[in-house]
């Protein structure tokens, strides 16, 4: 696991500032019960025949210049609490508050505003950039929805953010197509920095790169964060990725958050069983190192029927009788660490 | 082991841009690049460059009166005065030919920007936007694609009555289902892509993402469809006219030229039929190479 090796070298140097993590005023992001039900329709008339639970009432908070990393597995609906955070996705139920304002119900309008503190990087490099359009376009195209800038000032600060991101200014009338991967992605980059955001959701933004481009990336991220004071919200099920980047991480499963803590105390100690198992399946790079190997039995259940009670209780070693009846609420185990387990 | 900043970017940096290499494409190359990448395609541009001189310069080219009917060189054979021959009404061909570029090419060129523009129009509201619209959209495109192009186009003349305007118009709303057809599919796919999601985030609206993102990743097909159809408007004119609803009598035009003359003089005066059926075949044949070279140039993944 390459990226594990060139990861695991730096999380004790990287700079990690002490972060106000009490709830409240001053977090960019807050969200509070967040629900998403896709409905999933058939037959001639298009009847709801049923539901997808994809998010099931999510709550976190992001503070100024915190990187909040969301983990689990594909379909566990971490993508679409990304989106739905940012509206482009609209919730079902649950409150949405960018930089203390309410968002959750705004309008298209109203919305448009509110879209220069918040901005999304995309997983895959190649479908998030319009192949039609030269790259410079597509940086500057943010300044010109916003009316920002004009046509010339447009360009300046377009080549700014090329070189910010390890980009040429000449390479800004040059298509998408005649990029890499990587360098792609840093198109996606400075197209999300173009509105000088306070948030960047990162929807998987490496794992569709090479491991060597991918730590290039990350590190580009955290040094944006540095000068900048971003946040983000990281989404990945890449446990190195994600420990590496981030100050605090999220473990969702089926829908729900099941543990939420700071990065240290969840790789350290994690109180949630879905949250061991899964620390106990990341390789180590190491061959004399052995760990007792915990598989998970079983596949994730379905989230059109997700079970009852403690979504994790079909898979976990030790379920009991209330697992199975009741949803354990996300409570505090020990300070800033909160896990959704009947057991802790 | 050293922070992975020292040790990759610099290194990855420079093999990264000189992959991307300095290849500058602006648009006023395009041209050029036409030729070098695409002689098929300049081959078909000079084929329709020329016809349109033609018709735009035909009374200098003309040798008669396209109109002027001589009994006395009634069906002519080519050479002598009659270079290509003259017809049945002794009309000279070569003039009528020269003449008849000016309807067959507004009749082709006009009714398929038409259709195409009202088709690309329906297709993409439809798929864009969905829901109800495109609910009703697609089942009046299942009635009008039901009925075959020349019969729709037959009860369009029929109740507009012949007169080239007319005949544009009948001629063009069969194109609309089909275009629509092509536009709608592609839309439901590329309204999907992450570059979609990505405008909507930075705020655009949704008209505009609809003419800027979605509609020109969808056109790569139609531009095929218009070449195609262009040529078959020009056969669909030849059938209204013979059929006396089209360009009204005594205009040239290649169709009803060669329809009229096919089954009566094919034995006895062949000039009559091949001459127009060449001019028609040609400009089929360069619209096709030209339609083909037209889409590999607008997209930019074909142009490096």
């Amino acid at each position: 696991m390459g990226v594990d090796r060139m990861l695991s070298a730096t999380p004790d140097s990287a700079p990690t500032p002490t972060l106000p993590r009490a709830r409240g005023r001053g977090n960019v992001l807050e969200v509070e019960g967040l629900t998403k039900h896709f409905a999933v329709r058939k037959g001639l008339l298009r009847r709801a025949v049923g539901k997808v639970y994809a998010v099931d009432g999510v709550s976190f908070a992001i503070a100024p210049g915190e990187t909040l990393g969301l983990v689990g597995e594909s379909g566990c609906g971490k993508s679409t609490v990304g989106r739905t955070a940012m509206r482009l996705i609209e919730p079902t139920a649950g409150s949405i508050h960018l930089q203390g304002q309410d968002i959750t119900r705004l309008s298209r309008a109203e919305m448009r505003p509110h879209r220069r503190a918040m901005q999304i990087i995309f997983q895959d490099p190649y479908a998030s950039l319009n192949p039609r359009i030269p790259a410079g376009e597509i940086v500057g195209e943010p300044l010109r929805v916003h009316g920002l800038a004009d046509a010339r000032q447009r360009e300046e600060r377009v080549a700014a953010l090329f070189q910010r991101v390890g980009l040429r200014p000449a390479q800004m009338r040059n298509y998408p197509h005649e990029f890499s991967g990587g360098q792609r992605q840093r198109i996606g980059i400075a197209r999300a920095l173009a509105l000088d955001p306070a948030l960047i959701i990162g929807d998987e933004p490496v794992s569709a790169l090479d491991v060597s481009i991918q730590a290039q990336v990350i590190n580009l991220l955290r040094d944006l964060q540095g000068e900048r004071g971003l946040s983000y919200l990281f989404i990945a099920h890449d446990l190195a990725v994600v420990r590496h980047i981030s100050h605090r991480v999220a473990v969702m499963y089926l829908g729900r958050i099941v543990e939420l803590a700071e990065t240290r105390a969840l790789f350290a100690t994690p109180q949630h069983p879905y949250t061991e198992a899964l620390l106990a399946a990341v390789p180590v790079a190491d061959p004399r190192k052995r760990r007792p190997r915990r598989i998970i039995q079983g596949d994730v259940p379905s989230p059109i029927r997700p079970p009852p009670g403690c979504h994790f209780h079909t898979r976990c070693p030790y379920a009991e009788a209330r697992c199975r009846e009741l949803a354990p609420p996300l409570k505090q185990v020990a300070p800033g660490h909160l896990a959704a387990c009947h057991l802790r | 082991m050293a922070t992975m900043r020292t040790l990759v970017q610099p290194v990855d940096h420079a093999v990264e841009l000189s992959r991307a290499g300095a290849n500058v494409t602006g648009s006023g190359s395009a041209l050029l690049h036409l030729a070098g990448r695409h002689p098929l395609g300049l081959i078909g541009l000079v084929i329709v460059v020329v016809f349109v001189l033609v018709a735009a310069f035909a009374p200098l080219l003309a040798t008669h009166d396209p109109l002027a009917t001589n009994a006395a060189t009634s069906l002519a054979a080519p050479g002598g005065q009659h270079m290509l021959g003259a017809d049945f009404m002794g009309r000279d061909l070569w003039s009528r030919i020269i003449y008849g570029a000016r309807i067959s090419l507004a009749v082709g060129i006009a009714s398929t920007v038409v259709g195409c523009v009202i088709g690309a129009a329906v297709g993409l509201v439809s798929g864009y936007w969905g829901g109800w619209v495109d609910l009703v959209v697609q089942r009046v495109n299942d009635v009008l694609q039901a009925l075959p192009l020349l019969v729709l186009a037959l009860v369009m003349a029929a109740s507009l009555g012949p007169s080239l305007t007319n005949t544009i118009i009948a001629i063009s709303i069969p194109v609309v289902p089909h275009v629509a057809r092509v536009i709608r599919a592609s839309t439901l796919s590329v309204r999907e892509m992450p570059f979609v999601e990505a405008a909507r985030a930075e705020g655009m609206g949704e008209l505009q993402i609809a003419l800027r993102h979605v509609l020109p990743n969808t056109l790569a097909p139609v531009i095929v469809l218009a070449t195609a159809q262009l040529g078959s408007a020009i056969l669909t004119e030849a059938s209204l006219s013979f059929l006396g609803l089209g360009i009204p009598e005594p205009y040239p035009s290649w169709g009803r030229m060669l329809s009229e003359s096919a089954a009566e003089y094919v034995r006895t005066a062949p000039w009559l039929v091949i001459f127009p059926g060449l001019a028609i075949s040609l400009v089929i044949f360069g619209t096709n190479l030209l339609g083909d070279a037209v889409r590999d140039v607008l997209d930019p993944r074909e142009r490096s």
